[in-house]
């Protein structure tokens, strides 16, 4: 176990320093699952296809599962689909949905999952694997874009073994110039969006509560930077933290019942906890430094959060029952902040300065390997599925929002609402 | 016995390595806590948006906004921003150490406030646009808090002295270069009048 002081000298923080240039000699006789460690892109896209070639000639019936390898983070090889029959917004949801979950929209010849089927009226589709039906279902009662996403999450289902994220929301802000802005819920892709408020003051920081249709964020609206907890159903809001100085950064415990957060009311933005009702408030950290951006982990034993250590920025993570800090090896990715744990507990997302502009990078939470630079962007923010983030890259210093599949690295512009849009944060 | 000694200067050494690097975890010195609100922070306008939520795969009736009623409470004192706008103090990049050019503007920030001891004083932390949001937010209040502490310690009574993180949400100047970003680090200084009759 790090602490700060085994971490005053930062060079033998990382037990597993990679070269990024260093290649590794497959032996022979690897499997699929074993060869997580090259990184000759050739081999893997070559190898992939003879497995899941030689697993869809073994299958006799049923839907076929392949469950992808734990992937290699930016490198992994998107699986090959085509689209026919679809238009419009149909089309565009089902591109979208599957581009940023790791698929990529081929033609038919170079396909190995093809898609088939219509949306007028109501979106029916069906998948097959080369020549077999994997199931063929309509959608009704819905918007086309509903139905579409729907679809979307069924054929995901079919090929990964996993939920689909079409149907999820997100929280974001987004800003006029001046600097005031609205907070607002949409759809994943950014589409469908509603304000949830409507003060014309700044606001920053939303964050889902776990287990209510609620929100936390952040707004100017008193004067001082001050928590709001709204419910979203009801519409209500009451204040939930209105201390001096500055009230930010909420963050809610996976179990929905804890509340990290960023206040200066000793004197310096530090880390408190308190309990979803506002009751026995604490802190956490105690450093004469800028602490910011606490998220935790899925269990909800630890809160990682930025700070600095001897005038550097760094990531660390805290016992959310209190203790000392330990600092995290973010090595070859500098100046690391904005956080995200990933629900499967495996990755930690952050962003990294590089000139006058951040890199979205995620690293391995246990702090094995090197942290891996994927899309030059802001504030990650893991979906569900723990390998799609939304986030914001930045056009001419000004965000839009962004979603982004971190095994391929394909990514795709969100639709925004002011062309502003920034600091999402992903229903969990 | 060369053995012993060497063995003892090394421990010695050591020791004094660990108690240096854990310098960063004592209790910071120098850090007055922030006075309490004075104003009353209930929110006057409970309510806001309502956004119903769409259950998977069933359609969803149309939401409409419902607008807040009333403007909000206005704080309980009054900020000028104009007359300490000339000792307004600059960071570095990155950074909330106040430099000691930056120094002789404090003195004026606190003979000022030694001068009237009615008046109370809002410090206004802010960043350059470069750094992502909430850091900055971060980054500000420490700022803020930076020039809070130095005039603590030239006399003046913490409970005087407010402050708040614009992080990059107001800069002065809105370029993309340095010589705008090097504006947009800084604190400002706003007078705190308190209301009439108060």
């Amino acid at each position: 176990m790090k602490t700060i002081f085994q971490t005053a000298w930062p060079l033998r923080d990382n037990l597993f320093v990679h070269h990024p240039r260093e290649r590794t000699k497959i032996p022979p006789g690897t499997t699929c699952s074993g060869f997580q460690i090259t990184r000759i892109r050739g081999f893997c896209v070559l190898l992939s296809l003879l497995c899941s070639c030689l697993v869809a000639s073994a299958q006799d019936q049923g839907a076929l599962i392949i469950n992808p390898t734990v992937g290699v983070l930016g490198l992994t090889p998107p699986i090959p689909i085509s689209i026919e029959g679809f238009s419009g917004e149909a089309l565009s949801v089902l591109e979208f949905d599957l581009y940023v979950q790791g698929f990529s929209i081929v033609p038919s010849d170079q396909a190995q999952y093809h898609i088939r089927g219509s949306d007028e009226g109501n979106v029916v589709g069906r998948l097959s694997l080369s020549s077999r039906e994997l199931f063929s279902r309509s959608y009704t009662g819905q918007t086309i874009r509903r139905e579409a996403h729907a679809f979307a999450d069924d054929v995901v289902q079919a090929v990964t073994g996993k939920r689909g994220i079409g149907q999820t929301k997100i929280a974001f802000k987004a800003e006029e110039p001046g600097g005031s802005g609205e907070v607002y819920v949409a759809d994943f892709d950014g589409h469908n969006a509603q304000a949830v408020t409507a003060d014309g003051s700044i606001v920053a920081a939303p964050a889902w509560v776990p287990g209510r249709f609620a929100l936390l964020y952040t707004s100017y609206k008193l004067g001082n930077p001050d928590i709001f907890y709204s419910d979203l159903s009801t519409g209500q809001r009451r204040v939930f933290a209105a201390y001096g100085g500055l009230n930010t950064s909420a963050a809610v415990s996976p179990d929905g019942r804890r509340v990290a957060m960023v206040l200066s009311r000793s004197g310096d933005p530090n880390i408190w906890v308190c309990n979803i009702d506002g009751s026995g408030l604490r802190q956490l950290t105690h450093t004469h430094a800028d602490d910011s951006c606490p998220c935790w982990s899925p269990d909800g034993r630890w809160i990682c959060y930025a700070t600095k250590i001897h005038s550097r920025r760094r990531l660390a993570k805290i016992s959310a029952d209190g203790g000392e800090p330990e600092a995290l090896s973010t090595s070859g990715t500098p100046d690391p902040t904005e956080p995200d744990w990933s629900p499967d507990g495996k990755w930690i997302a952050f962003c990294s300065q590089s000139g006058d502009y951040f890199n979205i990078c995620v690293m391995r939470a246990d702090g094995s390997g090197e942290a891996v630079v994927l899309v030059s962007g802001e504030h990650p923010s893991w979906s569900p599925n723990s390998r799609t983030l939304v986030y914001n890259d930045l056009i001419h210093y000004r965000p839009v929002l962004s979603v982004l599949d971190v095994f391929t690295k394909q990514h795709k512009n969100a639709h925004n609402v002011t062309g502003e849009d920034s600091e999402a944060a992903w229903e969990k | 016995m060369m053995k012993n000694f060497n063995y003892r200067i090394t421990l010695a050494i050591a020791l004094a390595a660990a108690l240096a690097a854990t310098g960063c975890v004592h209790r910071p010195y120098g850090v007055t806590p922030i006075p309490h609100r004075p104003t009353e922070v209930a929110d006057q306008n409970p309510y806001g948006t309502m956004i119903q939520q769409e259950p998977p795969v069933q359609p969803g009736p149309g939401v409409g906004t419902q607008p807040l009623p009333e403007p909000p409470a206005p704080a309980g004192d009054v900020l000028d921003h104009t007359a300490l706008a000339a000792y307004s103090i600059h960071f570095s990049f990155d950074s909330a150490v106040i430099r000691d050019s930056e120094k002789a503007k404090l003195q004026q920030v606190a003979a000022a406030l030694n001068a009237d001891p009615t008046m109370n004083l809002m410090i206004e932390g802010n960043c350059d646009e470069r750094g992502t949001e909430e850091y900055n937010r971060s980054l500000g209040e420490r700022r803020a808090e930076a020039a809070r502490e130095a005039l603590v310690g030239m006399g003046i009574d913490s409970n005087r002295i407010h402050t708040i993180s614009y992080g990059k949400d107001k800069p002065v100047d809105t370029g993309h270069d340095e010589s705008a970003w090097s504006q947009n680090r800084r604190d400002d200084f706003a007078v705190m009048h308190p209301k009439p009759g108060a």
